[in-house]
């Protein structure tokens, strides 16, 4: 799942040269938007989107597991 | 003249903050310095934010956006969104771990460990200082733009020399006294509070802005559809926006991994789990700030008024800073709504947003400077908390006073300055990467790492007229990909023929896998 994850961001990094609407003055959304922002506003909502699945499916559980042990093995007294 | 009032009673509720936070203090240095590991998702989140939303988000992208058009989103928002959350996912949390395990303070007394080496500290601690300054003149920049355009014509016989507006010096005086008072009162924990504060404001307060803004053109659309008829090379990128130069600023949004204030802010959570809203919410949080800035910043092209004789002229004059285009649209635009009563908030909603930033930058300095290098050089026992926190505060007083100077001679536009900075810290990311991904690299790879960045940074720095030539490129790329490129190179080649450190080190920083 993480290597999907990682993946999914590297296609939308790709994703990012749009040039297909680099020369595009076209409006849309009730002609408020120009076109090359509105494609870089869902690219930024799906940002969001590849990130909440990494947040979910591919958390870095064992970092704060060794945290704790850390600080659990700091606060043992020493029985020397 | 309300403007002016509404800003003032603004800025003494952030001093009352300041007190009010003092009263919590629980009179340590650590609490001073990072508020006792207290801080939560949610005000980890506004302080992470509010931090990287800047000057250069707001005053910064609508002056570029009047200048270059849409691109400016794609070129620094859209791919922050995505490399911000990347790196908070992936250096943030580890950073996190190393600072609980061992108890860390700064990125100084990390990397020194890491390397096993004292001089690294004091060799990466001028330059990260010396990168932060830019940073702290485009807050100081950005909110002498905004009342200057806000207060223009205001107060005619006070300054005459500057059309009536509030002088940039005065401005800028301000700004800093206020965030060194609410800073010296209440330390992280009160920069932390203000910056929610803060980032609730200028959110708050960009949306009904941009609300009224837009009302006063005639609606979005109207705006929107001006702007096509009259300055269409404005809604595309165009010969504008070359495709390297897109693609090459993919570099700077790297610039996180190695922010001395965003590293701060990483120590102050109180677990892993605070920065999950962080970087689910950051890419939409950015959305939220830069696309109204953007809208007007293009609709402020084609926006018209009535001339003294009917005609209809620009709003914006040709003689116009891009600095003060924002605040040229507030106070034209929003002061006629509410007996300038909205224009006064929305003022006070974009200086919110520039001395979120401020104070995060004034604290970390003082941090920084008492840990690596008075501590480092004479021990840490060896002083009262009193006294670590004057020396802390001495600190924080001369580079602000140093930037303050500096802001006085009007340097280049808040964007480009802005970008320059984060381009240094940008080109500083292979290291903090390598240091936690990669058990090869070496402390003499860290040393060609962090001087390759600072020579490479300067000579081009230099060469661009110190941000002066605002479309500054090499090979048709940003200079930040040269700068990554010596950099990768620098730490690659120089630790693959050095001795790495001892095995104890590497383990006890990626652990070999059992």
């Amino acid at each position: 799942m993480r290597y999907v994850i990682y993946g999914a961001a590297i296609l939308l990094a790709v994703l990012h040269q749009d040039f297909w609407y680099w020369d595009d003055p076209t409006l849309v959304w009730g002609g408020i938007i120009p076109i090359g922002l509105a494609y870089h506003m869902i690219f930024s909502v799906l940002s969001a989107v590849i990130w909440a699945l990494a947040v979910v499916f591919v958390w870095p559980t064992d970092v704060e597991e060794e945290v704790k042990e850390a600080l659990a093995e700091m606060e043992t007294p020493s029985t020397s | 003249m309300t403007t002016i009032v509404i800003v003032i009673i603004y800025l003494g509720l952030l001093v009352g903050l300041g007190i009010f936070s003092a009263r919590y203090s629980r009179g340590t240095a650590a609490d001073y310095f990072v508020a006792s590991h207290s801080i939560g998702p949610f005000l980890l989140l506004m302080s992470v934010f509010g931090t990287t939303m800047t000057a250069f988000a707001m005053v910064g992208s609508t002056g570029e956006a009047y200048v270059r058009g849409i691109g400016v989103y794609g070129l620094m928002a859209s791919w922050s969104g995505l490399v911000h959350s990347a790196v908070f996912f992936l250096v943030g949390i580890k950073l996190w771990s190393y600072g609980k395990k061992y108890g860390y303070v700064t990125q100084c007394q990390f990397f020194r460990d890491r390397f096993e080496s004292n001089g690294l500290g004091y060799l990466l601690f001028p330059i990260l200082v010396a990168l932060v300054i830019p940073y702290l003149l485009v807050g100081i920049m950005g909110a002498s733009s905004v009342m200057t355009g806000v207060t223009r014509g205001a107060l005619p016989e006070i300054f005459p020399g500057t059309n009536g507006s509030i002088p940039p010096w005065l401005t800028g005086f301000v700004v800093c006294s206020v965030v060194l008072t609410y800073v010296f009162l209440g330390g992280l924990r009160a920069a932390a509070w203000a910056n929610a504060f803060q980032t609730v404001v200028f959110m708050i307060m960009g949306c009904v802005a941009f609300y009224i803004i837009a009302d006063a053109l005639g609606g979005m659309q109207a705006a929107s559809q001006k702007v096509l008829e009259t300055h269409p090379e404005k809604l595309i990128r165009g010969d504008e926006i070359p495709y390297m130069e897109f693609l090459s600023y993919c570099f700077v949004p790297l610039s996180v991994g190695m922010f001395p204030h965003l590293f701060q802010n990483w120590l102050s959570a109180k677990s892993a789990k605070t920065f999950r809203l962080t970087v689910i919410a950051h890419p939409i949080f950015i959305l939220i700030v830069w696309i109204p800035c953007i809208l007007i910043g293009i609709w402020a092209t084609s926006a018209e008024i009535p001339g003294p004789n009917g005609e209809m002229v620009r709003l914006i004059p040709e003689t116009a800073n891009p600095n003060a285009v924002l605040g040229i649209m507030v106070g034209k635009l929003a002061d006629n709504a509410f007996f300038g009563l909205v224009a006064g908030l929305v003022t006070a909603g974009i200086l919110a947003a520039i001395m979120s930033s401020l104070d995060s930058q004034f604290m970390c300095l003082g941090t920084m400077f008492t840990n690596d290098i008075v501590f480092h050089a004479y021990g840490k026992d060896r002083f009262t908390d009193a006294q670590k926190v004057l020396m802390a505060r001495v600190f924080i007083v001369l580079i602000v006073v140093v930037t303050y100077i500096c802001s006085l001679s009007n340097p280049a536009r808040v964007f480009t300055l802005g970008v320059w900075c984060f381009s240094g810290f940008g080109a500083l990311f292979p290291l903090v990467f390598a240091s936690i991904y990669w058990r090869r690299v070496t402390k003499m790879g860290a040393y060609a790492c962090i001087l390759g960045t600072a020579i490479s940074w300067f000579v081009l720095f230099q060469a661009s007229g110190y941000g002066e030539h605002g479309e500054y490129k090499l090979f048709g790329m940003m200079p930040v990909a040269v700068m990554f490129f010596v950099s990768v190179v620098s730490l690659v080649g120089v630790s693959l023929v050095t001795q790495p450190p001892s095995k104890e080190t590497i383990e006890k920083f990626i652990p070999s896998k059992a």
